[in-house]
């Protein structure tokens, strides 16, 4: 495909008519609202369907429906709107429902400032709807990264049979980059497993060969029932303790013993590397030029790019992390998933660069932090 | 157990599954489940092709007992998984139960945005004046002046009237009925399910177990006596004076339009703008 000037909601519109959505439910909202203006055009030229919903409860709940109707959908979105899903992305969790939220992230809590980038949500894209539940969360940091996460959400969300949040910043959303697409027939893109056994034989939430049981769609001669509720093998409500224990076991299973698959990373750590700088989203860029000046300046300093953010990535955290004295962490709020370096690699070895006004983090205020002594 | 087996009802109940049913003994829940099984049994449908969305209360529990493709979703918000689900589905029957606070309180704004889209939906409201589920408080059908576990000292909320509200919004097929009258109701329902486009049948129920106790209105009997007593058909109401008609539940149909209904309004859509692409 020829190389072209692209906006990142663009590149995810892209990312997602590639991977094979064809429909969208939203509400306006900046800075995510051209996800919408352009699917609105889109998805009924391959033969989708786009609604705009009377808010953003309405349209993660339509996204629901529509994929247990056997369609891949999704929805885009930002903080108050995000707000607003959480209870039925919970739903979704529970009920195995596979579909993408993008939440491009604006700053501050209630309205803040829309149209300014943040990383606020890094938190509430993990525990935002209530009760213990799996998820999976994504954060492009570039036009080209945001097209090609976008097609891995939906790749996630269909195999794993979850919602998948693709956590998205004002920056990355509006910047435009050149970006050349790759050609759609070398993409990988992975479709639900249809249902393989006759319907009175088919358990929606229980398959002896997989963790990830097929989902059958509406309509196609599988009776079943969906709930909120805890629920047993066939989708009925339970109060059974063993039945109960069996879901978690199951639900959190097939995130947690698939995390070499779902996790996905960038890094340059030459050997020897003494300083580690772990970012994710638009922050990386900063990141990224602050590793470049610094070793100019012959500093020892590793970059780990994090393109999955939620299951966290322990491995390669604490592999580079091991090797160094110290481990900076740039973010566009107070401090989130820093808590989760904190974890893996202990405090004192982490040190934080924290901005949550709107600006971005610029590389010289994180060049500062490595050549701190 | 032969008798069972013949018995059509059962048909379509997930029997061996899923029974008893949550309800109190004398619930008028399940006369509204079997007009609507009657309904759905002489429409002839294919039980694959019926989706019933449920939100939740007591209303919503009804799916859990039925054989079709069924989903209990959150509280409020049946409407809206719903409509994604006609969205890409268009030839399914889509059937939404509600209870009143669910489709008219939390699930308000999904209940007239529906209506104005004009999907077809068919929404079944049961109204038991009350949330039932969650122990008696009122909700926006708790007539003004009765007692509630949160209006102690009598309700001052104006109850909504769903029928209005309905047509108002935009719906295009609108009736009531009572499950004391349950072959009329399911006649309505019939009518309801075969309409094009947004049709809503409130089924003016009752709890006798919250609402019922708490005002001192009997058992579910007296409940369903006085709605023998107390209801009239439209028909009738024509000749009543306001007067006559103060406190009396009219049943009937209320409105019924034909209006392009909103999938096939997409799916025209759709054809244009492949077309157009095509063309390019
Ligand atoms: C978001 C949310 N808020 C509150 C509840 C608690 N709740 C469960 S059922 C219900 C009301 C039920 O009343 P109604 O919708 O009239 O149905 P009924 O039980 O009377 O059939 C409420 C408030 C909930 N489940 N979810
Ligand atoms: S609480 Fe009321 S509405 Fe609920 S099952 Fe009992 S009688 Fe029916």
């Amino acid at each position: 495909m020829a190389a072209r000037l692209m906006q990142g909601n663009e590149a995810c519109v892209e990312g997602a008519l590639a991977a094979g959505c064809r429909f969208f439910a939203g509400y306006p909202i900046t800075p995510s609202s051209e996800i919408a203006e352009l699917l609105s055009r889109r998805l009924p030229q391959v033969g989708g369907s786009f609604i705009q919903m009377e808010d953003e409860i309405a349209s993660i709940a339509a996204v629901i429906g529509a994929s247990v109707g056997g369609v891949k959908a999704m929805t885009a979105t930002s903080g108050p709107g995000f707000s607003l899903m959480q209870e039925n992305i919970g739903y979704a969790a529970m009920a195995e429902i596979p579909c993408v939220i993008v939440n491009v992230q604006r700053t501050g809590p209630s309205t803040g400032l829309p149209t300014k980038p943040a990383q606020g949500d890094v938190m509430q894209a993990r525990w935002g709807t209530h009760g213990d539940h799996p998820i999976i969360v994504l954060s492009p940091s570039s036009v080209m990264e945001t097209f090609l996460l976008t097609v891995r959400a939906f790749n996630l969300s269909e195999k794993y049979r979850s919602p998948v949040i693709l956590l998205m910043d004002e920056v990355v959303g509006h910047m435009r980059e050149r970006v050349e697409l790759p050609p759609p027939e070398s993409l990988e893109i992975t479709n639900r497993v249809a249902a393989h056994v006759p319907p009175e034989w088919y358990f929606p939430f229980e398959d002896p060969s997989t963790d990830v049981p097929p989902l059958a769609p509406f309509g196609e001669g599988y009776r079943y029932h969906i709930t909120g509720l805890f629920h047993d093998r066939a989708g009925f409500p339970t109060e059974r303790v063993d039945e109960i224990d069996a879901w978690i076991a199951r639900a959190f299973g097939r995130i947690e013993q698939h995390r070499q698959d779902i996790i996905s990373w960038e890094e340059d750590f030459p050997a020897g590397s003494r300083v580690l700088v772990v970012a994710y989203g638009a922050t990386a860029r900063s990141a990224r030029h602050a590793v470049k000046l610094a070793r100019a300046k012959r500093y020892r300093v590793g970059f780990l790019k994090l393109e999955t953010i939620w299951p966290f990535p322990e491995e390669i955290t604490e592999r580079l992390a091991r090797q160094c004295r110290r481990v900076i962490v740039p973010e566009m709020n107070l401090g989130q998933l820093a808590l989760e370096v904190e974890r893996v690699v202990g405090r004192q070895k982490v040190r934080r660069v924290n901005l949550a006004n709107g600006e971005m983090i610029t590389p010289q205020q994180i060049l500062a932090a490595i050549e701190e002594k | 157990m032969r008798r069972y087996e013949e018995n059509r009802m059962y048909r379509y109940l997930r029997r061996h599954k899923k029974f008893p049913n949550v309800w109190c003994p004398g619930c008028g829940i399940g006369i509204v489940m079997g007009a609507l099984i009657r309904a759905i049994d002489r429409l002839g449908w294919e039980k694959d092709d019926i989706a019933m969305v449920s939100g939740i209360g007591c209303s919503g529990r009804m799916p859990v007992y039925m054989d079709f493709n069924t989903m209990h979703t959150t509280h409020g918000r049946a409407l809206a998984f719903a409509t994604g689900l006609k969205m890409v589905k268009p030839k399914m029957h889509v059937i939404a139960i509600m209870g009143d606070g669910d489709a008219l309180a939390i699930g308000g704004n999904h209940f007239i945005h529906a209506a104005r889209r004009n999907i077809g939906i068919t929404a079944i409201v049961i109204n038991n004046s009350i949330y039932g589920m969650t122990g008696g408080q009122y909700s926006p059908t708790t007539p003004t002046g009765s007692l509630a576990t949160t209006a102690p000292y009598g309700n001052i909320d104006q109850p909504f009237p769903i029928c209005e509200l309905a047509i108002a919004a935009g719906a295009t097929f609108v009736a009531r009925g009572t499950v004391y009258h349950a072959v009329e109701l399911d006649r309505l329902i019939e009518k309801a399910l075969v309409h094009e486009g947004f049709s809503v049948v409130e089924a003016v129920s009752y709890c006798h177990t919250t609402f019922g106790r708490i005002n001192k209105l009997g058992t579910a009997v007296d409940m369903l006596r006085w709605q023998k007593e107390n209801s009239v058909t439209r028909e009738a109401a024509a000749k009543m004076t306001p007067e006559q008609l103060q406190g009396k539940i009219v049943r009937g149909i209320f409105h019924e339009r034909e209006l392009p209904e909103y999938t096939a309004a997409y799916a025209k859509i759709i054809e244009q703008a492949m077309a157009a692409q095509r063309k390019a």
